[in-house]
């Protein structure tokens, strides 16, 4: 068996990649496939708490690379799935206690047991970046729309390529239908226009994902009640495997005025 | 930037709406992160292409003109030289 590497990164901070990271990784798992959710953001773990896992920890990635527990130690099992795990970051130490060779080695052993190994890549563009892509397989980049994220993830996407680790493919989060119909906010047409690469995934903005960050319980496992966040993470796990799954239609509720404005235009 | 908005352009809603100015920004600002050109440099480039042409041709500045093209992640210079205008201004 040879699983494949994913990384989801983005060069802005706070865009919502440890959250992709950790609902893509719980989507998956919910399709009966072996997952294992890698954070390699060193020194500022956070895929633990969101996967409510935080409780659990004995070892993480550093003392496997520096040899201190077995790769299976560092494995987390989420009991509330067949097949998910989690490899920590260490909180202690900085990203230079991995280097993209002690990377490689560790997905390739990871590769042989498991379908997918979803990496958290830190934001930048140093060290940390370098080891989240040293081993992948397909890079999945997450914006926000707005300008600063969309420029930033125009960088990251010339540094793929660049390092031929491409193509990338995009996930817009944070999007407010709303704001979009007002024409006060980047389309996801506009934003593919300006970034060129294809889009695997757009996420509104949702409420139950803070609730589920709270709790521990990524939004992706909450069925059909209603979270449209919970649906469109389940979308790019289908879409990842394959599967044609159509882009969901993100309803604004347009005002009376909005709507006899644009009449005007 | 614009100019100034009428009151009757306001009241229609007729200004341009800030995720369209955004689109216009990044793809500008865009331009110059891809190539690593900052914006000094390229209107430099442009002032020395039509200072080539002007000089070896007969031709007026406003003859030539040099613009970014941009084609899915790509980013070109293209010059455009109409050579009616520069038979036109042959025979002057
Ligand atoms: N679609 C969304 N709707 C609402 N809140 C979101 C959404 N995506 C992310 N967030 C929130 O934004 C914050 C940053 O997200 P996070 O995944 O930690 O970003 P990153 O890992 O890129 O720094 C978190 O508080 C998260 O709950
Ligand atoms: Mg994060």
């Amino acid at each position: 068996m040879s699983g494949k590497v994913i990384t989801v990164t983005s060069g802005k901070g706070g865009v919502g990649k440890t959250t992709v990271t950790a609902n893509l990784a719980t989507a998956l798992a919910m399709r009966g496939r072996k997952v294992v959710a890698l954070d390699a953001d060193i020194g500022l773990r956070n895929l633990d708490i969101v996967l409510g896992l935080e409780n659990r920890i004995v070892y993480d990635l550093v003392d496997v690379v520096e040899g201190r527990c077995r790769l299976r130690q560092a494995m987390i099992k989420d009991k509330r799935h067949q097949e998910l795990y989690l490899i920590p970051a260490a909180q202690t130490r900085d990203k230079s206690a991995v280097s993209p060779s002690d990377m490689v080695l560790v997905c390739n052993e990871l590769r042989q047991e498991m379908d997918y190994i979803i990496i958290d890549s830190p934001a930048g563009i140093e060290r940390g970046f370098r080891n989240a892509i040293a081993a992948t397989d397909h890079v999945l980049i997450v914006t926000n729309p707005e300008v600063s994220a969309v420029r930033d993830a125009d960088r990251i996407i010339g540094l793929i390529e660049a390092e031929e680790k491409g193509p990338a493919c995009l996930i817009v989060n944070r999007v407010k239908p709303a704001m979009v119909s007002r024409g006060e906010m980047l389309s996801i047409e506009d934003i593919i226009d300006i970034l060129a690469i294809q889009l695997v995934g757009v996420i509104p903005e949702d409420e139950h994902i803070l609730i589920g960050s709270n709790q521990g319980t990524p939004v992706a496992m909450n069925g059909s009640n209603g979270a449209s966040a919970s649906q469109a993470f389940r979308n790019i796990a289908g879409r990842l495997e394959g599967e044609d799954v159509p882009f969901m239609e993100l309803k604004a509720k347009i005002s009376f005025l909005d709507r006899l404005s644009s009449l005007f235009n | 930037m614009g100019k100034a908005m009428s009151w009757v352009d306001r009241l229609l809603g007729r200004e341009e709406k800030s995720g369209a100015t955004a689109k216009k920004r990044l793809q500008m600002v865009l331009i110059h992160d891809r190539s690593d050109v900052s914006p000094g440099v390229l209107a430099q480039i442009k002032d020395e292409i039509i200072q080539v042409f002007v000089k070896h041709l007969d031709i007026n500045p406003e003859d030539v003109v040099v613009n970014v093209d941009q084609d899915e992640r790509e980013s070109r210079l293209v010059a455009e030289v109409p050579l009616m205008a520069l038979h036109a201004n042959g025979r002057r």
